[in-house]
């Protein structure tokens, strides 16, 4: 059965990639270089519709809060999160996009892929030496939620109730995504190449 | 051209919502790393082991921390994880071919790449070879990557999430506009 919804979900979630211009590297770059932001105001209203529903859904008894899955905060998520961003923006892709264009059939998407495994097999070997850093160490409790969710596993930063907390940045992402302007950077309308 | 951004966010909003409310929020990274454990552990059998029925463990530190989960993973790859990350091949391949599929010159060239370094596929694979070394190097140094910290992190609204979320864009946005001048 989860086999079922692995094929049916990542398949959605392909296809979506796909539609919204995520695979396509011009448009990552468009918004990485902030002349055009039409893919940032996709993906600010995505992460607000999804926070919304979740969260509404768990305050409904709807969604099973044990469903959630926290990361650990620690100082390497902010130096690893560096590293993805330069090379997000040097290759236009990201691990999930990456494997989406490749099978879209650009050619260079392989070539990130290859990189991709050859690095994640270099972080296999060298991760001994990030865990006797202490930058790997928890930062404020490590699993945490901004606000404190009803059920759940994680702790909250804050006391106030996490379920409110998650649909009122929820509706803030859906806000920005609205008054997020065009572009940014540079002059005249925003570009769109045919392609 | 893509969908427009009201359609194309409601859409990808429902789709982390499915997720979440049938299984678990998205995440991809971590599969790189399994199928490098799947190859590896051909390559010398001796890199996964399983101790006891369902318990696995591994010789490499990365592989064996959390209880030999990635391990365990490795060692079974018909699990929801792994083949979420097949399927989004599957889906993003059928999408493009729905809708008339890719055009050659895009597909040997991205047109921001043309308008700013020419016909020079050799250079671009070669950015796109570096830059898939140092996202998903990154990606596992920080224990997620786009979809599963920035996307799924920061809609629970994870601590986490936001912190990578800042880094991504901090270096994100400079190489961006450094590396290409010119739009298109």
């Amino acid at each position: 059965m989860t086999i079922v919804l692995a094929l049916v979900i990542g398949a959605a979630f392909g296809a979506t990639l796909d539609r919204i211009g995520a695979t396509n590297p011009n448009w990552i770059i468009r918004m990485l270089s902030l002349r055009n932001l039409h893919l940032m105001k996709t993906i600010l209203l995505a992460i607000g519709t999804g926070s919304i529903l979740m969260f509404g859904g768990q305050m409904l008894g709807l969604v099973d809060v044990l469903h959630m899955s926290v990361k650990t905060a620690y100082v390497g998520v902010f130096i690893g999160g560096l590293m993805l961003g330069g090379g997000w923006a040097a290759s236009g892709y990201c691990p999930g996009t990456g494997v989406c264009a490749a099978a879209s059939g650009r050619k260079d998407a392989w070539f990130f892929i290859g990189g991709g495994l050859l690095g994640a097999a270099a972080y296999m070997v060298t991760y001994p030496s990030w865990k006797a850093s202490g930058l790997l160490d928890k930062l404020a409790g490590g699993k945490v939620t901004l606000g404190s969710v009803p059920g759940a596993k994680y702790d909250g930063l804050m006391a106030m109730s996490g379920d409110l907390l998650g649909i009122i940045l929820g509706i803030v992402f859906v806000l920005v995504a609205i008054v997020l302007p065009e572009r940014m950077v540079g002059d005249g309308p925003a570009p769109v190449a045919a392609e | 051209m893509p969908l427009n951004w009201k359609t194309g966010g409601v859409l990808l909003g429902f789709v982390f919502f499915l997720a979440v409310l049938l299984v678990k929020p998205i995440g991809v990274s971590t599969q790189f790393v399994i199928l490098d454990a799947i190859v590896a552990d051909v390559a010398n059998p001796e890199l996964i082991t399983e101790p006891e029925a369902g318990t696995y463990t591994s010789t490499n530190a990365y592989l064996a921390k959390s209880n030999g989960k990635y391990a365990k993973n490795a060692a079974n790859p018909l699990n929801y994880s792994f083949v979420f990350v097949i399927a989004m091949m599957i889906g993003a391949f059928m999408s493009a071919k729905l809708r008339g599929g890719i055009g050659a010159d895009e597909r040997k060239l991205p047109a921001i790449w043309y308008a700013n370094y020419g016909d020079t596929p050799v250079a671009r694979y070669s950015v796109a070879f570096v830059g898939g070394f140092i996202v998903l190097y990154g990606a596992r140094l920080a224990g997620g990557c786009t979809s599963g910290h920035m996307m799924s992190g920061m809609m629970q609204t994870s601590l986490s999430g936001y912190l990578f979320a800042a880094g991504a864009f901090a270096a994100a946005v400079p190489v961006a506009l450094l590396m290409y001048k010119k739009e298109a």
